[in-house]
């Protein structure tokens, strides 16, 4: 049974611009060579963390949005803690109402995205 | 004569006796099902200046969505969205 699962993960810092896109791309494939289907991305791009994670008080913060059966976590979490441009990672699986909020907030992301583009033209 | 006396105290300044504001479940009100752990500035609503989770006697949610609350609390802890402790001015 297909069930839903949301990872977030932060990136140093340090990292250039494609380094990080990278990074996404590399946790995507892991994903989908586990039969992962992934749903949603998203890229909150550079944040203040509120306390600094081994000296870095800012980071990249990536969301990825998944269907899977639940084999794919555990390859996926041995990832990350092998690689060391991630700094903190937290996957999560989404129950009904949060299933719900995130099919939310897709429509209100796209229909923001739209009527700026209407206000462009 | 005691009666009397009584009644006579007068305050200096009225005490100031608690009305007793209904307290409402705020997720019930605006029947919120999903406390999301991404977005700090909403969780921020239930955490003090210290960055500590609000009690139940004082926020008045139900236990069950406080219980929801104090896991995506900890999430965004763990994300550094939100700090663990802080004297961050509300």
């Amino acid at each position: 049974m297909e069930k839903h699962y949301e990872t977030v993960f932060i990136t140093t810092p340090v990292l250039s611009e494609d380094q990080m896109k990278e990074t996404v791309e590399k946790f995507r494939n892991i994903l989908q060579k586990n039969q992962a289907e992934v749903v949603q991305e998203e890229n909150w791009g550079l944040r203040k963390l509120a306390y600094p994670i081994d000296k870095k008080s800012t980071g990249f913060y990536n969301m990825i949005e998944f269907k899977s059966d639940g084999s794919a976590i555990d390859n996926l979490e041995i990832e990350y803690k092998r690689d060391e441009r991630v700094i903190r990672f937290l996957t999560v699986k989404m129950d009904k109402h949060a299933v719900e909020y995130a099919k939310k907030r897709r429509n209100q992301k796209e229909n923001t995205k739209k009527n700026e583009s209407q206000k462009e033209e | 004569m005691a009666q009397q006396n009584q009644s006579e105290i007068r305050y200096l300044n009225p005490p100031a006796i608690e009305v007793k504001k209904r307290k409402f479940c705020w997720f019930r009100k605006n029947n919120i099902k999903y406390v999301d752990y991404k977005n700090p500035d909403f969780l921020r609503k239930f955490l003090n200046e210290q960055g500590k989770i609000l009690p139940r006697r004082i926020t008045g949610t139900s236990l069950k969505y406080q219980r929801k609350v104090s896991r995506a609390v900890k999430r965004a802890r763990h994300l550094a969205l939100l700090p663990y402790v802080t004297d961050m001015l509300k």
